[in-house]
């Protein structure tokens, strides 16, 4: 197995499946552009990692990719409650 | 008058200061100085770029509008000295700056070795973009490459090269790899992912010599007598706080530049925050460095805030890093080894000295055939874990030992033999949300 192919194993491991919104933990970012660079639709994913907050632009297609590709952990789809009672 | 802040370093660190200082005080002027001709990047994301997985304009966070926001004056050029008495700062270009408030976020240096062949110009280090561009020029031409060094930067080049050349030899002064960090299995992981990998470590194997032939690198000679052709040697023996300016200033400076909880340093004038800062930690009861982006960050909020009149004081998390070794996502948080490493000169990059701190604890383990869980159960508290592969239990083990949750009630369960770690921690954690 080379390298490239545990570096993808590795991904598919970390591929989300759950729907929500994508929520960082900017302590664990080292804004590596990685997230940013792999979103398809070109959301600057490493900027809310900075800046803490999720990623709320309603164009988000939620594919997940950032997740996916973090080396760090840093990303994680939170459920968004849409019913609050 | 506006309080004139200066700021050296234009790394995490110094641009965290700026954004502090910013939102405390709109009209002083900031100037950032920087020796980098690349200014602001992300220096974890090199490793990235050497394997080709980013490309290299995406290392930037910053576009030029971010700093205008800000109003930081930049200034490229190396700071040289410093007049803490007079409040003076002087360039390389003999230009003297004059601040109120001194930021030194200088970073540190890689420790080069002194060995004979160690000047030439395919020995390289990894500190900086220009050396991840010189790594990767050489790289391409190179068909053999031989790697010296520990902790994670010597993997990340070995990883690096091993994209692009043939060959590449790592050399390991003792039996196995990072032996005051990782364990003997954690080690033997790493090392067989290596080999897997076509990598070809040589332990027992010291740097003697480089050898060259018409001025460039043609070999390495080891302590043993052994000879391995090459193009060039990539060195990552450890790295060193760039504290001069601060020491010829008359800071105190131990390894790194002395600050108290406040980031101040011995001048009430002069802040050090990030690689070059060495500060107290009350859960070794001593001051220690630290290598961390995050550490880096959270010193330069803390010391920015300061600098404007604040008096916040700097609470050190636990030390955490997510990296790769060898391909394998490991966590290292808190205490998890002790002693030295000899194929390391004090402490590497992506590194934390507390890592090296661990006292009285037990060890529990489980490991399958990729994953693996190490953990230092203290008495009442967990002090610190290694985690490979699967990583669903990294932010798990983040809080449970970040802000040190009493375990008491799974302690003995986690210490049986052949105890369901994972599932014991995940199950214990979402019970104390
Ligand atoms: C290859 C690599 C991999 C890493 N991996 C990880 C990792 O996995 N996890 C992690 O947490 N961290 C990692 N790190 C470490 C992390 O990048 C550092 O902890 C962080 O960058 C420190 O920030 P800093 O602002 O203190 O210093 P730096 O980012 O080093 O910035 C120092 C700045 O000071 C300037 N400077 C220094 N002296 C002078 C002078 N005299 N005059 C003018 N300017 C000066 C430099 O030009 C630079 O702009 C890695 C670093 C490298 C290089
Ligand atoms: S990929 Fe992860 S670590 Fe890198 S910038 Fe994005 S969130 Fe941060
Ligand atoms: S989930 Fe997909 S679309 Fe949304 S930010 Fe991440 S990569 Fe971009």
């Amino acid at each position: 197995m080379t390298l490239r192919d545990l570096l993808q194993r590795d991904r598919d491991r970390r591929t989300a499946l759950v729907t929500g919104q994508v929520t960082p933990e900017a302590g664990r970012c080292v804004q590596c552009g990685i997230c940013t660079y792999y979103c398809p639709i070109n959301i600057d994913v490493r900027r809310h990692a900075w800046l803490g907050q999720p990623v709320q632009e309603s164009h988000c297609l939620t594919c997940g990719e950032c997740i996916a590709r973090c080396p760090r952990g840093v990303l994680r789809f939170e459920r968004i409650e849409l019913f609050v009672p | 008058m506006p309080t004139r802040y200066c700021i050296v370093g234009q790394g995490v660190a110094g641009i965290a200061a700026a954004q502090a200082i910013r939102a405390a005080d709109a009209a002083g002027p900031i100037t950032l100085i920087s020796d980098d001709p690349h200014g602001y990047y992300s220096r974890p994301g090199l490793a990235y770029y050497l394997t080709g997985e980013i490309q290299r304009g995406h290392l930037f966070p910053w576009r030029e509008q971010e700093f205008q926001q800000l109003g930081l004056h930049r200034v490229l050029g190396r700071a040289i000295s410093l007049n803490p008495a007079e409040h003076r700062l002087w360039l390389a270009n003999n230009v003297p700056l004059v601040y109120d408030r001194l930021l030194l976020a200088t970073g540190a240096s890689a420790v080069r070795p002194t060995l004979p062949g160690s000047d030439l110009p395919q020995v390289i280090k990894l500190d900086n973009l220009a050396d991840a561009d010189q790594m990767l020029a050489l790289a391409r031409r190179a068909q053999s490459a031989v790697v010296v060094g520990g902790g994670i930067t010597a993997l990340e080049i070995v990883e690096g090269l091993r994209q692009h050349c043939r060959r590449v030899h790592y050399l390991l002064r003792g039996q196995r790899y990072w032996s005051n960090v990782l364990d003997e299995a954690e080690a033997r992981l790493v090392m067989q992912r290596l080999a897997a990998e076509g990598v070809r470590i040589h332990t027992h194997s010291e740097l003697a010599a480089i050898e060259a032939k018409r001025g460039r690198v043609a070999a390495v000679l080891t302590t043993a007598g052994q000879r391995i052709a090459c193009d060039l040697v990539a060195i990552a023996i450890g790295v060193a706080p760039r504290a001069e300016l601060a020491q010829a200033a008359g800071l105190a400076v131990a390894r790194g530049i002395l600050v108290d909880e406040t980031l101040r340093t011995s001048d009430p004038d002069i802040f050090a925050a990030g690689d070059v800062a060495q500060v107290f930690d009350p859960r070794a009861g001593k001051a220690l460095l630290d290598t961390l982006w995050n550490s880096a960050r959270s010193h330069g909020h803390t010391a920015g805030q300061n600098m404007a009149g604040g008096a916040l004081r700097y609470v050190k998390p636990m030390p955490l890093n997510v990296t790769r070794l060898a391909g394998i996502t490991t966590t290292i948080i808190g205490a998890v080894g002790a002693g030295r490493d000899a194929d390391l000169i004090g402490i590497a990059r992506g590194d934390s000295e507390l890592w090296r701190e661990l006292g009285q604890a037990l060890v529990a383990e489980e490991e399958h055939e990729v994953n693996r869980l190490r953990l230092l159960v203290g008495l009442t508290t967990l002090v610190g874990a290694v985690l490979m592969g699967d990583q669903r239990l990294s932010r798990p083990l983040q809080r449970l030992i970040g802000e040190q949750i009493d375990i008491t009630p799974i302690r003995s369960q986690l210490l049986t033999p052949d105890a369901p770690l994972a599932s014991l921690l995940t199950r214990f954690a979402e019970g104390v949300r």
